[in-house]
């Protein structure tokens, strides 16, 4: 592999550096050397990133501004702001924009109320801790589209336990509401161990001591995790909502198994998936790719300056 | 513990609560299992636990070659996948949390933007870009995106299990005469293994579970990956119910998942929150 290379590569141009003798009066010579190393080893990983994600997504601003269409391929040319007029303009956009906000508003505040309990019931319990623990893992390792199968199957007249339980008459992925909610409880199923994990080390900051001098105070058990625990675990809750809230707002998978963006249930990344596949619109599609890249750079930068979010990896923040 | 005395009564409050997570957490799993055994004559009966048990369905999928080349695409593909991504984010993450040069925050802020990053803003762009390229529908076409959306997690991570390594040791190599390069190799890289493991693992579950890439860039059986497969799969034959051969396939592609939860737990968790977390 080409890539295990560079380390060498990166230690005779580091050795170099110190058998070079001219050095700034600033830097020590080994100062250099290890400046050297660093690039030289961050190198790869930084070109990597780059090359995958940095030139495609400014390759989709350029295609956005063309009528690209696959089937007509001789009619390319630059329309300017057009296909962000088309789109915007659509309802089909708002629907799916309305209702991937719904999906993501809706399961990630269920999932941080049932993540909490889970936290702490992992954090907590008297017995079976590692069991807990091991099988809480399951939602979160298992594949996406194993477990919407599992739920498509569940809701599905006659073959679906679930489906035979609760709704007799009819088909619930067939309608609009029953969808989203069955959408909604597959990605809440999915979600809520990794939300849990997140929030349980941010439990495990809370010192022991303070949560027994509250308790010492008189404080009620609910007084103590509201006043005490939720503070002190701020920091932790912020990233844990921030990661969550991004990743449900790309939500695809569970909606492409359970109902395939039928009944007005498909999501902003369904619409721009269809596009591509199915339209072959290369300008239209990469026009939503643009729009939700904004979407979603405005709900960081929100959970970022207005609430305050520590970006995780941030020198301090990894230095606690 | 310090919490008091545990009583019985406060013992089995908590087991009542554990096992309501067990169920919260194995209904869904056990479903696809039970659906996977059972006969075509009791697949519709809505029963959870089969009522005529075969292991047909089994047989079936291996029978066809839809199912066993998205099978050997999806381990090839997600173990080229690890390697790559956790060689470059050990590189990476080792500059990161024990070198000072310039550019480290650049590369933990770009880190950052890609974990964050809407993956299917790539899929229109990267699609042209690969259908140009001719690596749409081939190994590579997947490997790349995946080394991409994988290196946050592993640098991320990586970077956490580093901070936590006695570094003295590798003063001391260096004060013996090894450059820091081989201070990285012989000392720091045997010290770091577990790290890189719990990485290993979760970069593993990552590529194994992505659907979006792989139903984007792939369009036959020379790249396509057991979960693009199964959204595409027909069953053996035409006219049949393919649900109990999906749930089969199903079941194959959550067995690593299953192994891997089952014997690392601990480092599975460590390796989230740290990474996560403390960053």
């Amino acid at each position: 592999m080409t890539v295990q290379d560079s380390t060498p590569a990166g230690a005779t141009v580091a050795e170099e550096a110190t058998t070079r003798k001219k050095g700034k009066p600033v830097l020590s010579e080994g100062k250099k050397a290890e400046r050297r190393l660093g690039l030289w080893l961050c190198a790869p990983a930084f070109f990597v990133m780059i090359a995958v994600t940095g030139y495609p997504i400014l390759y989709s601003i350029w295609l956005s501004l063309q009528r690209y269409d696959l089937r007509f391929p001789a009619q390319q040319q630059f329309i300017g702001f057009d296909n962000y007029g088309a789109v915007l303009s659509n309802s089909y956009w708002w629907t799916a924009f309305g209702t991937t906000m719904f999906i993501t508003v809706v399961s990630v505040a269920i999932e941080f109320v049932l993540g909490m309990v889970l936290a702490l019931v992992m954090h907590r319990t008297l017995v079976g801790r590692g069991l807990v623990r091991t099988v809480a893992l399951i939602p979160y390792a298992i594949v996406t589209v194993v477990a919407a199968l599992s739920w498509f199957y569940a809701w599905t007249p006659k073959t679906g336990y679930l489906a035979n339980l609760l709704a007799a008459d009819g088909a619930p992925l067939t309608q609009r509401w029953p969808s989203l909610f069955i959408i909604i409880e597959a990605e809440v199923w999915k979600t809520t161990p990794f939300m849990a994990l997140l929030l349980m080390a941010g439990l495990a900051l809370v010192p022991d001591d303070l949560l027994k001098a509250a308790s010492m105070d008189g404080a009620t058990a609910w007084q103590r995790f509201t006043k005490v625990m939720l503070p002190v675990m701020k920091p932790a809750i912020l990233v844990a909502l921030l990661f969550r809230t991004l990743d449900a707002f790309r939500v695809f998978d569970n909606i492409y198994v359970l109902t395939n963006g039928a009944q007005d249930t498909g999501s902003v990344s369904m619409q721009a998936y269809n596009n591509l596949v199915k339209g072959l619109n290369l300008g239209i599609g990469s026009t939503m790719s643009v729009l939700i890249f904004i979407t979603v750079a405005i709900i960081a930068f929100i959970f970022i300056k207005v609430f305050g979010t520590a970006a995780p990896g941030s020198d301090n923040g990894g230095k606690r | 513990m310090a919490m008091g005395t545990v009583t019985t009564g406060r013992k089995s409050r908590w087991g009542l609560v554990d096992i309501i997570v067990l169920v919260f957490a194995l209904v869904p799993v056990l479903w696809v299992v039970s659906l996977s055994f059972k006969t075509k004559a009791t697949l519709t009966d809505g029963n959870f636990i089969p009522q005529e048990w075969t292991w047909q369905n089994y047989a079936d999928i291996f029978q066809t070659s839809e199912f066993v080349l998205s099978l050997v695409n999806s381990i090839g593909i997600a173990i080229i996948s690890t390697v790559i991504a956790v060689v470059l984010g050990t590189m990476a993450a080792y500059a990161i949390a024990r070198l000072d040069f310039p550019g480290k925050q650049v590369l933990v802020g770009l880190s950052l933007l890609i974990a964050m990053f809407p993956q299917v803003s790539l899929v229109t762009p990267l699609f042209n870009i690969e259908r140009n390229l001719g690596l749409f529908d081939t190994w590579p076409g997947l490997i790349l995106p995946y080394i991409t959306f994988a290196l946050p997690l592993s640098i991320y991570t990586l970077s956490a299990f580093f901070r936590e390594i006695p570094w003295e040791l590798e003063k001391a190599a260096k004060m013996d005469g090894a450059t820091p390069a081989q201070a990285f190799r012989k000392v720091i890289a045997p010290l770091a293994a577990p790290g890189v493991f719990t990485t290993a693992i979760l970069v593993f579950i990552f590529c194994w579970n992505d659907f979006l890439f792989a139903i984007s860039l792939t369009s036959t059986t020379a790249s396509r990956t057991v979960p693009a497969a199964l959204s595409f799969f027909t069953g053996s034959s035409q006219f049949e119910d393919p649900t109990g051969q999906v749930s089969a396939a199903a079941v194959v592609i959550t067995i690593p998942i299953i192994v891997f939860v089952l014997f690392f737990q601990r480092r599975i968790v460590a390796g989230l929150t740290s990474g996560a977390v403390k960053g």
